[in-house]
């Protein structure tokens, strides 16, 4: 859980954006990690092996925690990506599959 | 003169005399060294803006956050200045994730081909020397439940701070050792969060172990600095000292953090958020894959790089500054990233010996000046063998795979040899984190296991891509074409 500090970002325009169809919103310039741990989500991801519930752990690109699927591809880090408007979310679940359509289907 | 910001890997140069990865301290020191120096300079960088970790979003920070995060953040902004007016080409937001020699005839041998991703598009350009500035990640921490969401760093906190002014709610508890541990206590306390608990892990024994540098530490500014942080912490936070079992528990997410502390009962602590940390070790992927040699540091239990005092490597042609050459703060990474440029600029004939001979001492005496007190800090602040040798044989070791240090324990005893045999045994080591997260815990359990030194056990060897990269990035690569997936050379 986080919350935001007032006066800190205020100059800073709205962001709007969805996880799994649910519409957040976020400041400018974060990052898209940050703008789901302020939107309250709890886990981004479940993992491959056991199904387990992860979310963002080191926030700087190094664990690769926070993966989630923006706008159809998947493996992106959360942490590394900004969060732009109109941006499509959704979580990972266990592995991925190669699509035979290409990633954007 | 400013810096020529890259939108688009298209705006490249196809070579640059240097090529400088990371705009931390130590990059940003080393570009504009580098620049000013008359070498034509691309800086490469993962973050939105220059700074680094240690000053991110320094250029871009609400004065709030300024006066938040204290005045050497602050004069992360000065650096900063001095780099955005340097004369490189900067490409922010962008991903270093090859390096490799340059075999193609037009550029005669002795250069590098780097390979880049910057918004979904790949390129390869060449350079003649590469100064790897890529700084240091936090120590992995692996104890019981270390892998359920509310579990983080707490650097990884202090970024949410710096970059989005978020501060975690609800209950909070921090763990582990070290400055940082502190300082983000106190930054927290400052934005009035009051943590439940800062549960303090550093051994008692090392105190004694530090004593001897201790009139070194007293000299140095640390000292005083240190005090303050640690009487305005243990003002505001309960601090328990002498924590030697850390767990945490919860379904689906964080809802308990149990510790214990010397010989009495475990005691349990309601919390959303545990913040871990246990230090910092210099960041080794990228240097490891373009076979830089290491080896293993007994005092920051860690791989250091083989380096000299300008930071050339094993091998021709890359040097690597900062804390990547081992863990000594912002200070001495400025002034590394200077001697990294230095170096450079005399081996690729821009600066003769003598010019040389007279630009270093300058920053040479920054580094001494920035490194005292250091050993102190090092010998102190060096993380208890139970917390990065799990001794509970459930608790995970690699977060990707899932794999336990039980598991790691039973692959020695039926044979593996290493990390890299390990592999085929149990997968540690083969997520997507690329082993970031679980070479030095693999590496120090199997050097237990078998009773051989780290050296002798060695670690996960790191092949290219060190980041991944799609398969849309490598079809469309204007150079650097098809070789890519072949570069997996030893390293």
């Amino acid at each position: 859980m986080f919350q935001r500090l007032p006066e800190t970002t205020s100059h800073r325009a709205d962001i709007n954006f969805t996880f799994e169809g649910r519409p957040l919103a976020a400041s400018q310039g974060d990052s898209l990690a940050c703008a789901l741990l302020a939107a309250g989500v709890v886990a981004c991801r479940t993992t491959p092996a056991t199904g387990a519930a992860r979310a963002p752990y080191c926030l700087m690109g190094v664990c690769f925690e926070c993966l989630v699927t923006i706008d159809g591809i998947a493996n992106r880090q959360a942490c590394m990506v900004e969060v732009t408007d109109g941006m499509q979310v959704t979580r990972q679940t266990g592995k991925r599959e190669a699509s035979p359509s290409g990633p954007r289907a | 003169m400013t810096a020529r910001m890259i939108q688009q890997l298209s705006e490249l140069a196809s070579h640059y005399d240097i090529v400088v990865i990371g705009a931390g301290p130590a990059g940003m020191a080393a570009a504009s060294t580098a620049a000013a120096g008359g070498a034509s300079v691309l800086v490469v960088d993962e973050g939105a803006g220059p700074g680094g970790q240690i000053y991110r979003s320094v250029t871009s920070a609400s004065s709030r956050i300024m006066s938040l995060m204290g005045a050497e953040y602050l004069t992360g902004k000065t650096h900063a200045g001095r780099f955005l007016e340097s004369r490189i080409d900067y490409a922010n937001a962008a991903t270093v994730w090859s390096i490799a020699p340059d075999e193609s005839e037009a550029m005669g041998g002795g250069s590098f081909e780097i390979c880049l991703s910057q918004n979904g598009i790949a390129r390869g350009i060449s350079t003649r020397h590469v100064i790897l500035a890529t700084g240091a990640q936090e120590r992995p921490f692996p104890i019981p439940g270390w892998t359920l969401p509310g579990v983080m760093t707490a650097g990884a906190a202090q970024i949410a701070l710096k970059s989005s002014g978020l501060v975690p709610s609800g209950r909070v508890v921090l763990a582990g050792s070290g400055p940082l541990l502190y300082l983000l206590a106190s930054q927290l306390l400052a934005a009035r969060v009051k943590p439940v608990a800062l549960l303090d892990t550093t051994p008692t024994l090392n105190w004694l172990k530090a004593a001897p540098a201790l009139p070194d530490f007293l000299r140095s500014p640390y000292f005083g600095k240190g005090l303050k942080l640690l009487r305005a912490v243990r003002r505001g936070i309960r601090v328990v000292r002498g924590v030697n079992q850390l767990r945490a528990d919860g379904d689906g997410q964080l809802g308990l953090v149990t510790f214990t502390r010397g010989r009495r009962l475990p005691e349990a602590l309601e919390a959303d958020t545990l913040l871990l940390h246990q230090g910092v070790v210099p960041a080794t992927n990228l240097a490891m894959s373009a076979g830089v040699k290491h080896h293993w540091s007994a005092g920051q239990c860690c791989w250091l790089p083989d380096c000299d005092g300008w930071g050339h490597t094993s091998v021709p042609g890359i040097s690597i500054t900062g804390d990547g050459t081992g863990i000594a703060g912002a200070e001495a990474a400025t002034a590394r990233g200077e001697l990294a440029a230095i170096g450079a600029l005399h081996r690729l004939g821009l600066l003769t010996k003598a010019e040389r001979g007279r630009q270093a001492p300058p920053a040479r005496a920054a580094l001494e000046k920035a490194r005292q007190g250091r050993r102190f800090l090092d010998a102190l602040y060096r993380p208890a063998d139970r917390f990065r040798v799990p001794k509970d044989n459930a608790t995970i070791v690699c977060r990707c795979e899932e794999v336990t240090a039980g598991q790691v324990r039973a692959a020695a005893a039926l044979g593996a040899q290493g990390p890299n045999q390990l592999k085929s045994f149990a997968r540690a080591g083969m997520g997507p984190c690329q082993g970031r997260m679980c070479g030095l815990t693999i590496t120090e359990i199997m050097a237990v296991e078998r009773r051989l030194s780290q050296s002798q056990i060695g670690c996960l060897t790191v092949r290219t891509p060190v980041k991944p990269v799609t398969l849309a990035e490598l079809a469309g690569m204007s150079s650097c074409s098809g070789k890519a997936t072949d570069e997996t050379h030893a390293g």
